[in-house]
């Protein structure tokens, strides 16, 4: 059987991995995909949590498909913004986008 | 070491690996490329979990939905963004400090936790069990109504939000 703490410590990684992404590119769908590990890394530990602790109850899936869900929406809603701003002003880069910066 | 933790390990590096391309590759469509590779690796991790649904939904919703959603925005937004010059802003390394202070305190922490080990195997009909509580009124019907409605208010927003205004 594999260590519960292996499942948590590669989850952190990637986890920081992504939080690296958000943190430091320029590109805005970069910085989406950033956040789609941390999402991912997640729902590694909350599927791990589910078989080892609670196997027997369905509260562990449910809370990963609802981050499913989540992502999706998340997803959708962001590109479209990126997009949007795209078309307006011809800029995908994170630091550009400032109209609402004093 | 059993097979199982071979394979945990092979899968873990090929997911670090992968992981680290997204956020360093230069090429943005590349690292779309090496997200479809870790969200295929956590789909291994689900089913070395014994969450084959999940599996499941993961390949068809993550890579198939999400992924090419990522693809197409990269495609749309190309013209402007050459492949050029250093893709991360001035304060990468601050990010960078950040991220590594993050994984060292969960490090740190890790040992310390004792978890309620439950040491059960998962049940044949789990994936029954999942599907009643999906729709069971004292379960999680009500969560899943909200996804449901958060999925189309999405929908309709992001249509309205891209939409072409003339």
């Amino acid at each position: 059987m594999i260590p519960l703490s292996w499942y948590l410590t590669l989850a952190a990684g990637v986890f920081c991995i992504g939080l690296y992404g958000v943190l430091a590119r320029k590109n805005a769908v970069a910085i989406l995909m950033g956040i789609e590990l941390m999402l991912n890394a997640v729902n590694i530990n909350l599927v791990a949590f589910w078989r080892y602790l609670t196997p027997g109850n369905a509260s562990g899936q449910m809370f990963a498909i609802i981050v499913f869900a989540v992502a999706a929406a998340e997803a959708a809603v962001g590109l479209a913004l990126i997009i949007s701003i795209y078309r307006r002003r011809n800029t995908v880069i994170a630091e550009d986008i400032d109209l609402m910066k004093w | 070491m059993t097979a199982m933790q071979i394979i945990f390990l092979i899968t873990g590096a090929i997911l670090l690996a992968a992981s680290t391309m997204v956020v360093t590759a230069r090429n943005l469509v590349h690292a779309a490329l090496w997200l479809i590779a870790s969200l295929f690796t956590v789909a291994i991790l689900f089913a070395l979990l014994e969450a084959g649904f999940l599996a499941a939904v993961q390949v068809v919703l993550y890579i198939g939905a999400i992924a090419i959603l990522i693809i197409f925005a990269i495609m749309l937004t190309r013209r402007v963004m050459q492949d050029s010059g250093p893709q991360t802003n001035t304060q990468w390394w601050l990010g960078g400090l950040i991220a590594l202070a993050l994984f060292g305190a969960l490090w740190f922490i890790l040992p310390s936790v004792v978890y309620p080990l439950a040491n059960a195997s998962v049940p044949d009909n789990s994936l029954k069990t999942l599907g009643f509580a999906l729709v069971d009124m004292n379960q999680y019907a009500l969560p899943f109504e909200v996804a449901s409605v958060l999925l189309l208010v999405a929908l309709i927003g992001s249509i309205v939000v891209a939409g072409d205004r003339k």
